[in-house]
């Protein structure tokens, strides 16, 4: 019979970044054999996507600056082999008690964890303007993954839009790939980032590589536009202008067939919701996020959370907050952990928070972007809702809070399920209402965290 | 401090029925306050599968149902909404030579009701549903079944309910009441009220406000699965269900289709369900046997709810046997939705006139008196 008191407990972690990637490593060092679930068919997460077998190119091309750390990741599988239960291809859909659901390769499948490790990452924030959704404007991740997993650009002239230090980088990817670029334009002021320049000198290799590539393409003669108050694409079947407002309100026109446009970043979070977290708004990102401790633990005692899915922080942040998440179950396991160890990643944990601060303080969220939007452009594109609909619906029918909203206008039905336009519609109806996102609260989750295909059932 | 309120009828709950309540009972003069815990319309009556469906019904809801359904045809009007009110009609599949029987018996009995049922025959069904992938063998067609956006219906009435007059107060849980031989002081969060009625439509809460008044009833949480795909083109153009229950589905407007099969799982402490993977699956499953072109279909979404099931599987509707004032209706046992609409004007028949047209004497919560209260001394006490 199976000894069923000294059977190793079923870890799971969920998401092959550099959080999820540097989480298994340490409990598979411990001597754990954690399973290792993600979507895509190759580890590395969305900053070091790999591109699919076959199409390979080198990592300098690819991760420029970041080549070593991404090879090292995706060497880190190999280096593991059969002590990580690696499972790519496979989608966690559905989180209830201690039962996780999986669709891969047309199958569905359960795991029973006793403990998880949530890394699921973080996507583009979307939020609309007039034009938006003309064919030839995507995401700035967009943009850098048709760069990163085929080799190709969005368009032949591009305009890059952004309000975070992902702009300057997919810039300056852009240029060396050989792209031309048509405009560089960032929707928050330029005065925030000089102010915290300092608190930026926290961590000087990432605050000079920022600088690097916002040399390189001012030299290249595309300088930043910095506080950006309108954006208005032009075009229909396809991309032909953007014209935007400068900081003085003077309007300018650009020529261009493709525009790749995102607004920060947002924790995908979907899993931790179903796992019954509890949910805090951070009026700094104005979204809500998943409570986490400073050591990965967050209001469940089974969940821990690591990386961007919890908090944004950037890759660096990930890899240790994956490594410290995991020791932090391994302590609460009652396995020895090195507690020098623990204390070097803590303060580079603290350094790395103080650096963020200063990244958000100097990127605030750009609201104008939401007043500026007219009624007639669309919020969410699944269901053809407008921004005005969201308006009046607010004012009209008392929809006082997103679920209501929702009830009355389908926004956060479609495909998406609000993981796109969500944030957008409850920064709407915050507005309209001449309320706080906090206040409108957040769309209720349920399964899947994205489609499931019913064929895959027979 | 606590806020006081003094009103003619204060109603626990607001669900469908509730609102409607207050909106009949505006109509009749008296002073409403509706007390519900979270929002109005968001309970078990903002997330139901939508069908307005009188085929199938215990025979005894017929008559209620007959009524609700005359009153669906202006419910958009009433509420200056459109509720999604769609009369695709019901169709219920026979797939063996019991159920064929059942259907038609079934239908004899619903006559009787004014309730008109056509039999088809397999080669009707087949034409008529020409999508079918498992063979049937009949069906019984209710020509005025259909169906409405639940999501709508409840937020409608309640508005309704305030520009009327009515006192809403959403985020209100009732944490007690006692009558006080005048009428009733109801202790709410934040807020006493003293009412002359008190309602009780706490759906699947309504046993324990019945509790307190020394009327022990045996509610159970009810969470049916439930599934949405993504938009497709339009074919299912009636509500369908077939015998025993196993699967049901319907297309929207919009064209997504909806569609159930067995039991989520629930948090009875914060009142509320959700689906489980398995059910989900096998509904997927059970659905695509008979649906094959939903093989080319998404689930975008899956979820559940939190009705009150009685064993018989028919509601509390009536006063209550221990104290006068109080008026139940609760425990619609996962078909209340259509009934929403006329459970609010009986309720308001019995406010002013201490009687309804309607045939509620089946609804008793007298029938009950006889099962074991060993929780009753606990239940009282819980607050909720
Ligand atoms: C578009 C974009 C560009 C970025 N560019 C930079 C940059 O230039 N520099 C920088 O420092 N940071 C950048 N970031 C942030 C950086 O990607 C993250 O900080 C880093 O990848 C976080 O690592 P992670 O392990 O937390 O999550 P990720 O790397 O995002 O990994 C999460 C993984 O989880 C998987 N996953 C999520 N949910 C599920 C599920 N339900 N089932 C199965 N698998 C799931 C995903 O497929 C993904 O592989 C960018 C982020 C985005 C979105
Ligand atoms: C998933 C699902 C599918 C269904 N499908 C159908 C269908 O297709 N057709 C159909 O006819 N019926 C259907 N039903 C059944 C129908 O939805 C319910 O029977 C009906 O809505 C019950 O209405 P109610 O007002 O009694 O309950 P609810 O709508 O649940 O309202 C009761 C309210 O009381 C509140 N409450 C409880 N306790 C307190 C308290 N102490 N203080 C204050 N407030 C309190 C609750 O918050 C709740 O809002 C379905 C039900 C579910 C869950």
């Amino acid at each position: 019979m199976l000894d069923v008191a000294k059977r190793d407990p079923a870890i799971v972690v969920v998401g092959a970044g550099p959080a999820g990637l540097r989480a298994v490593e340490t409990l598979a060092a411990a001597g754990l054999r954690p399973i290792l679930i993600d979507e895509a068919p190759r580890p590395g997460g969305q900053i070091y996507r790999q591109p699919p077998v076959g199409a390979e190119r080198p990592a300098r091309d690819l991760y420029g600056f970041e080549a070593p750390k991404a090879v090292a990741l995706h060497r880190l599988l190999d280096r593991l082999g059969d002590r990580v239960d690696h499972r790519p291809d496979t989608l966690a859909w559905s989180l209830l008690e201690n039962r996780l659901d999986l669709l891969s390769a047309g199958s569905f499948d359960q795991i029973d964890f006793d403990r998880v490790i949530l890394a699921t990452g973080a996507m583009d924030r979307v939020l609309p303007f007039a034009g938006w959704t003309t064919p030839g404007v995507f995401t700035l991740g967009a943009a850098q993954i048709a760069l990163k997993a085929q080799g190709v650009a969005i368009g032949r002239r591009v305009a890059l839009v952004g309000a975070g230090p992902l702009l300057p980088l997919v810039a300056h990817q852009y240029l060396k790939a050989g792209a031309e670029i048509a405009a560089v334009l960032d929707v928050t002021p330029l005065a925030p980032k000089i102010r915290h320049g300092l608190g930026l000198a926290w961590q000087p290799a990432t605050l000079l590589k920022g600088l690097w590539y916002t040399a390189h393409i001012t030299l290249a003669g595309h300088p930043i536009r910095f506080g950006v108050k309108s954006l208005r694409v032009e075009g229909g079947a396809r991309v032909e202008a953007l014209v935007w407002t400068d900081g003085r309100g003077r309007e300018h026109r650009v020529a261009c067939d493709a525009v790749g446009a995102s607004f920060g970043l947002r924790s995908e979070a979907q899993l931790a919701d179903l796992a019954g977290c509890r949910f805090t708004f951070d009026a700094v990102t104005r979204q809500w996020q998943p409570e986490r401790d400073p050591e990965g633990r967050s209001s469940r005692a089974d969940v821990y959370l690591a990386g961007d899915g919890a908090a944004i922080g950037g890759a660096d942040v990930a890899e240790l907050a994956g490594e410290r998440t995991a020791l932090t179950l391994l302590a609460d396991l009652g396995r020895p952990v090195d507690a020098s160890r623990v204390a070097l990643l803590d303060r580079r944990l603290a350094r790395q928070r103080r650096f963020r601060a200063a990244l958000e303080a100097a990127y605030p969220f750009p609201g104008h972007l939401l007043d500026a939007v007219p009624d007639d452009e669309m919020v969410c594109r699944c269901e053809g809702i407008t921004v005005g609909r969201l308006r009046d619906t607010a004012k009209v029918r008392e929809a006082h809070e997103m679920n209501r909203l929702k009830a009355f206008t389908r926004i956060g039905m479609g495909r998406c399920q609000g993981r796109v336009c969500g944030q957008a519609a409850a920064e709407i109806l915050a507005r309209t209402l001449a309320s706080e996102p906090a206040a409108v609260g957040r769309l209720r989750g349920n399964p899947p965290v994205k489609p499931i295909p019913v064929k895959e059932t027979l | 401090m606590v806020e006081r309120l003094d009103v003619d009828v204060a109603i626990v709950g607001g669900g469908t029925a509730a609102c409607a309540a207050a909106v009949a009972l505006r109509g009749h003069g008296l002073t409403v306050a509706v007390l519900e815990k979270r929002r109005c319309g968001a309970g078990a009556s903002g997330v139901n599968f939508g069908g307005v469906r009188q085929q199938g019904r215990d025979l005894r809801e017929l008559p209620l149902a007959r009524r609700s359904r005359t009153l669906w045809d202006g419910l958009s009007a009433l509420l200056g909404e459109d509720v999604e009110f769609e009369v695709s009609g019901h169709i219920k599949l026979a797939r063996s030579e019991a159920d064929l029987a059942d259907l038609e018996a079934y239908r004899l009995a619903a006559q009787e009701y004014g309730l008109e049922l056509t039999m088809l025959g397999a080669n009707a069904v087949h034409a008529e549903l020409p999508w079918l992938g498992e063979k049937v063998l009949g069906a019984s067609l209710s020509p005025t079944d259909g169906q409405a956006n639940p999501r709508v219906v409840g937020p409608a009435y309640a508005r309704l309910a305030r520009r009327l007059g009515a006192e809403i107060r959403e985020f209100t849980p009732v944490t007690g009441a006692v009558a006080t031989g005048r009428g009733f002081e109801i202790e709410a969060q934040g807020l006493t009220v003293t009412a002359r009625h008190l309602i009780n439509a706490a759906g699947a809460g309504g046993g324990l406000l019945a509790t307190a008044f020394g009327e022990t009833v045996p509610v159970t949480p009810l969470s049916p699965n439930m599934l949405v795909t993504e938009p497709l083109p339009y074919f299912i153009s009636r509500s369908i269900g077939v015998c025993g229950g196993d699967v049901y589905i319907r297309q929207t407007r919009r064209g997504n289709a909806i569609f159930g099969g067995g039991h989520g799982w629930q948090d009875v402490e914060l009142g509320f369900g959700r689906p489980t993977a398995e059910q989900s699956l096998d509904g997927m499953r059970r659905t695509l046997q008979l649906v094959p072109s939903l093989a080319q279909a998404n689930v975008i979404r899956t979820w559940s709810g939190f009705d009150g099931q009685m064993p018989d599987h028919i509601p509390v509707i009536g006063p209550s046997a221990t104290t006068p004032g109080l008026i139940h209706a609760f425990g619609f046992s996962g078909h209340g939705f259509q009934l929403g609409p006329v459970i609010g004007l009986i309720l308001a028949e019995l406010v002013t006139d201490g009687r309804t047209p309607s045939p509620i004497e089946p609804f008793a919560i007298t029938r009950f008196r006889d099962m074991p209260t060993a929780t009753s001394a606990e239940a009282a006490h819980t607050e909720h």
